[in-house]
């Protein structure tokens, strides 16, 4: 995974400051800050973990472990219409897999990246409590049930 | 409390509580193989993460197979390290291991002296039953380090010794299951970490995943030029290592064969880094002196105390994290640097040769010089003042390639000028040694009268932290000496909050000083490899008729032909250096009310 670099704001930079002060910069809290950080920013890039680690006095190579060891964090920024596609064992023998490969196939992106046109994002996600509709596929807010690999298309088609 | 007594393969054992399995059983001569696990007694570095279960054994009573290294013994314990199913769990550990690893043993730098190439020998592997996918990682090569981390096994002693005891952080374990490896940050390469090259790393890695950067062909091609003079020096802490490569016991000295072997693999002139050192203390210690005087006399410019700065990991270490203290190290360069610039002008004068038709080699127990020499404030016009620097491993080698049978050499001299030293150079090598030699020159300088006393053992040993006063004919001087720089790190935040009052501190960055640096034979984990070199070097420092550096008749001649005197101008020109700011974490953050 490579970094992107982006150019924080000062008033973003200030909030994450904050963000840190609010966990007293306790080195212990890193990854309750992260998650707060990615609530904010919508992902973690390498500016932001460089912060955090100047904040929390911890080397930036260990946040960047954290980072990369939990699937719940990204360093990519979300697409604006995040894809996801549920992995549960319902949706799972009902097809949930043949499903995502569609959706990979159809974007050209793997999961958790984003279209290079910054449209989609595509992650995977454990049950959703929706079981009687697997397999399941939510793009932002609303949710589909009963998708095939052909309805893919015209879901898309809906957002572009 | 009350010792615990259990049986390990039927032999009783009594252990203090809180012994390991793996402790008890060493206890009774039973070794158990280890890969994760690594423990160095005297210097209290320790890694124990219970990752790799290559050590499990099976304990009565216990479901399970318990990793030996991580499992404490109970009473009544009937441990069994080699039944069959004992024996059968291991080698699935190993040849699971073995499945992502790549089969470079024949070429790989680390063959013969790998942790994992020599358990799975002795675990009988003879083939691997597991086929899996291999994972992939682009090589990193900064100036003194190769990291190929398709030979990474997980036991992350690495991530220990850059992050525990070091302090630098550099490395960590990222992503996870199959993924999973030690990297730098956003997996940027070594040089654009914070890394200070020190090379622990590599003195832990048990695999060929972390080697040196190694400059022995370019060496040989040297040699083999009939246009360039080609000179060596050899710093004090591979004498008392070198040996070891050559299944020598630890602690054995072979200064003399090593200047053979050097002067037979065709050197021109075979030279110390200890004159070098010996000059360093001329210059560090007139500093100290000078600054001393200053502070005394009530100049509040004068900012002490003056830390030592021959050890180049150590310089990389504060200009990355205190470079706002800038100004307290002494300013002298490292005597690898003062070799190499001395010998380009002074001695290259003296043989009528130009500076580009001389090679200076060094010959060093640490991975740090090789950054060092490359370091662009040591170079005149491009041309570095040392152009290569070995590792003490890729020195011998090169004596294994050239069929020099070490064992069997005779003992040489170093040649003159620059092969003269004193037993004050001498122990540079280990930890307190420098301040000892330091001590030494700037007493009989201060005040005016011979020591009576020549070792000073209150400088002397291992603990991480050290503190002594020395009396200057009535005037305390107090000593502060870290090595390690997590302990480095712990005296300069003193230093900063102005908790500590110490005139001059002795800083070296690895365990036990350059005998433990990162190019030396690879101890093992065995810390006791790293207390015999000490003693080797104290050794060889009684042994010499010139104890203190200023006696050094041709450090003497080198001011009267050339320098002049300690500090002078020529000496801030070739001798001295200045220190940048490299913090690499850039991100201004704006103050917040
Ligand atoms: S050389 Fe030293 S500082 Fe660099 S990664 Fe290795 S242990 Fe860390
Ligand atoms: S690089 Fe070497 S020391 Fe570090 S985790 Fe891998 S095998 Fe262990
Ligand atoms: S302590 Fe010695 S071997 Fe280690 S980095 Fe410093 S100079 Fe090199
Ligand atoms: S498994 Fe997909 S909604 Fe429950
Ligand atoms: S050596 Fe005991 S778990 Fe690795």
């Amino acid at each position: 995974m490579s970094s992107i670099k982006i150019e924080l704001h000062e008033n973003q930079v200030n909030e994450l400051v904050e963000v840190c002060k609010s966990f007293s910069n306790d080195p212990l809290e890193l990854i309750h800050v992260l998650h707060k950080a990615q609530s904010i920013f919508g992902y973690l890039p390498a500016e932001v973990q460089e912060i955090v680690a100047r904040e929390l006095k911890v080397p930036v190579a260990k946040v960047y472990g954290v980072v990369t060891f939990y699937s719940f964090f990204s360093m990519i920024p979300k697409g604006k219409n995040p894809i996801s596609i549920c992995m549960g064992t319902a949706c799972y023998v009902r097809g949930g897999e043949k499903v995502l490969e569609e959706f990979k196939r159809k974007l050209g992106v793997e999961v958790g990246e984003t279209t290079k046109d910054g449209l989609f994002s595509l992650n995977c996600l454990r049950c959703v409590g929706a079981c009687g509709l697997a397999p399941v596929v939510m793009v932002g807010d609303k949710t589909y049930g009963r998708v095939s690999p052909d309805g893919v298309q015209e879901i898309l088609a809906e957002y572009r | 409390m009350d010792k615990i007594n259990l049986t390990i393969d039927h032999k009783p054992v009594q252990v203090e509580p809180g012994t390991s399995l793996l402790k008890a059983a060493e206890q009774v001569g039973i070794k158990i193989p280890t890969l994760c696990y690594l423990h160095l007694e005297d210097l209290n570095i320790e890694n124990k993460p219970g990752g790799c279960r290559i050590c499990v054994v099976e304990v009565s009573g216990r479901r399970n197979l318990a990793p030996s290294c991580a499992t404490q013994c109970q009473e009544g314990m009937e441990v069994r390290t080699n039944t069959m199913r004992v024996l059968n769990a291991r080698k699935t550990v190993m040849e699971l291991i073995l499945s992502d690893h790549p089969f470079d043993c024949l070429i790989c730098a680390k063959s013969g002296t790998c942790d994992l190439q020599k358990t799975a020998q002795d675990l009988g592997i003879r083939e691997i039953h597991y086929k899996g996918e291999q994972s992939h990682y682009k090589e990193d090569r900064s100036p003194s380090i190769i990291r190929d981390m398709d030979k990474c096994i997980l036991c992350r002693r690495c991530e220990m010794m850059c992050n525990e005891f070091q302090t630098v952080g550099a490395l960590w374990g990222i992503n996870r299951g199959f993924m999973s490896v030690v990297a730098p940050a956003f997996e940027q390469d070594l040089e654009k970490s914070t890394c200070t090259y020190c090379g622990q790393c590599v003195a832990v890695c048990p695999t060929g995943a972390l080697t040196e950067v190694d400059h022995t062909n370019q060496i040989i091609r040297a040699l083999a030029n009939p246009k360039k003079k080609v000179i060596v020096q050899t710093a004090p802490a591979v004498r008392a290592a070198l040996g070891e490569a050559f299944g020598m016991e630890p602690g054995t000295l072979v200064t003399g064969k090593m200047v053979s072997a050097l002067k037979e693999l065709g050197f021109d002139y075979v030279f110390d880094t200890d004159f070098a050192a010996d000059l360093t203390i001329m210059e560090e210690g007139t500093e100290l002196l000078k600054r001393l005087t200053n502070y005394l006399a009530g100049n509040k410019k004068e900012s002490l105390p003056i830390l030592t700065s021959c050890c180049p990991a150590w310089v990389n270490f504060f200009e990355e994290y205190f470079p706002e203290m800038e100004d307290i190290p002494s300013t002298a360069r490292s005597p690898q640097q003062m070799f190499g610039a001395i010998a380009k002008t002074y001695f290259a004068d003296k043989i009528g040769v130009d500076r580009k038709d001389l090679v200076v080699t060094s010959i060093m127990p640490c991975l740090a010089k090789k950054y060092e020499c490359q370091r662009e404030e040591f170079k005149t016009d491009g041309n570095p003042d040392v152009d290569y620097a070995l590792s003490t491993r890729e020195l011998a080698a090169l004596i294994k390639q050239s069929n020099i049978d070490f064992l069997s050499l005779p003992d040489s001299d170093f040649d003159k000028p620059m092969g003269e030293s004193s037993g004050a150079a001498v122990i540079f090598g280990t930890t307190g040694g420098v301040i000892e030699a330091a001590v030494r020159t700037a007493y009989e300088i201060y005040t005016g009268k011979t020591l009576e006393r020549i070792s000073f053992e209150e400088l002397r040993g291992m603990e991480g932290i050290r503190h002594a006063t020395i009396d200057f004919d009535g005037l305390p001087i107090n000593i502060g000496i870290a090595h390690g720089l997590g302990n480095a790190r712990e005296l300069l935040e003193s230093i900063k909050a102005g908790t500590c009052n110490f005139h001059a501190i002795e800083i070296m960055a690895c365990p036990g000083g350059c005998i433990g640096g990162g190019g030396q034979p690879l101890h093992h984990g065995v810390s006791g490899v790293i207390t015999a070199r000490q003693r080797a070097i104290y050794e060889e420092d009684l042994a010499k008729p010139i104890r203190k550096s200023h006696e050094n008749p041709y450090i003497k001649e080198l001011y009267d032909e050339f320098l002049g005197e300690p500090l002078s101008e020529k000496s801030h020109h070739l001798l001295h250096t200045h220190y940048f700011d490299r913090s690499k974490v850039k991100v201004v953050i704006p103050k917040t009310k």
